[in-house]
């Protein structure tokens, strides 16, 4: 999957530092809480660590998680070092949240501490500035984009 | 952005003044066990501050970690329907590992609800929206986990044992509470 397979939709990135840690599991599952209204706002919602491919799926699988998940596995953090919030130190990412725009452009983004759920709201308030913008300035949404730009695995 | 975006009103369960010169509000999901944990915390803060504090709950169910958490929220709320509202919290709060509907329906009878109402409420989610509705207000407001805490307005990130709540709320008063 890349950056392309987004486009056409803004895009909710959720980098965070490994699967299975407490406050992780609190901050994917309050995201997929708020996926109808995250989708509702035109949004696609994917998770990024750089854990591999088979412990997202053990992952999902146990915590119930409705979106897709990103590994940033090989070569390792190579995502999450293009978006500058890769931790050479740790080997993790930071716990990160960007807000793309349907050409894939970084409208808005937020780095918390390794610690602390950064909550959805900074992220509902970017998609609905999006939307205003895109309302305002943009005119119609070319037909057919939405269903083009559907991501498969 | 740790502000809370809707004060108490009308739509709110308040225990106290409604206007109380202290305020507390609470985002809380009934199969938390930090929310069970907090319970009899905010139960000795409200003794303490009786008479001025004006204390709300909000339901925030995060379900897919805890699936019975929205149907308990709903069930407070038909509670309240019938004016239990308290009573229900108290009771579901104290029986955080039996929430399946017919415990909730048990839990009807032992406070004397009108069982029939109560149960179409349930199966026809009647409060479901009220509760979504909270529940997106929290999350607007930066609740990112239960429970969730306002002192005042602004969003509480300490703990929550009884007395770290007091000291925060005192300070958003003109005398000490206690």
């Amino acid at each position: 999957m890349s950056l392309e397979d987004l486009a056409g939709a803004p895009a909710v990135l959720v980098f965070y530092p490994a699967d299975f840690t407490p406050v992780c599991g609190e901050e994917l599952a309050l995201f997929g809480e708020l996926l109808p209204e995250l989708e509702a706002l035109g949004a696609r919602v994917v998770g990024i660590s750089v854990d591999s491919v088979w412990c997202h799926r053990a992952y999902a699988d146990q915590r119930n998680i409705r979106f897709r998940l990103l590994s940033d596995f090989e070569p390792k953090g190579e995502t999450s070092r293009r978006y500058g919030c890769y931790r050479e130190d740790a080997g993790v990412c930071e716990r990160a949240l960007f807000v793309l725009d349907r050409d894939g452009k970084v409208f808005w983004s937020s780095v918390s501490p390794m610690d602390q759920n950064p909550g959805v709201d900074g992220v509902l308030d970017a998609l609905e500035r999006l939307r205003q913008e895109a309302g305002e300035g943009r005119g119609p949404e070319p037909l057919g984009r939405e269903a083009q730009g559907e991501a498969r695995p | 952005m740790t502000q809370l975006r809707t004060p108490i009103g009308p739509d709110d369960h308040v225990s106290g003044p409604r206007d109380g010169p202290v305020q507390l509000v609470e985002y809380g999901d009934f199969e938390c066990p930090s929310c069970g944990a907090a319970f009899p915390e905010v139960e000795h803060v409200r003794r303490a501050l009786e008479g001025r504090l004006s204390f709300a709950f909000r339901h925030f169910p995060l379900s897919q970690v805890h699936p019975h958490a929205a149907l308990a929220a709903e069930a407070a709320e038909a509670a309240a329907a019938q004016g239990r509202f308290w009573e229900m919290h108290r009771l579901l709060f104290e029986n955080q590992e039996a929430l399946d509907p017919d415990a909730l329906v048990s839990y009807a009878e032992a406070l004397g609800l009108d069982v029939d109402r109560f149960r179409t409420d349930l199966d026809e989610r009647r409060h479901r929206q009220k509760v979504r509705r909270q529940f997106l207000d929290g999350a607007r407001s930066g609740v990112n986990g239960t429970p969730t805490f306002f002192v005042n307005g602004q969003r509480h990130d300490g703990p929550f044992d009884a007395d770290s709540l007091l000291e925060a709320l005192g300070g958003g008063s003109s005398h000490r509470a206690y």
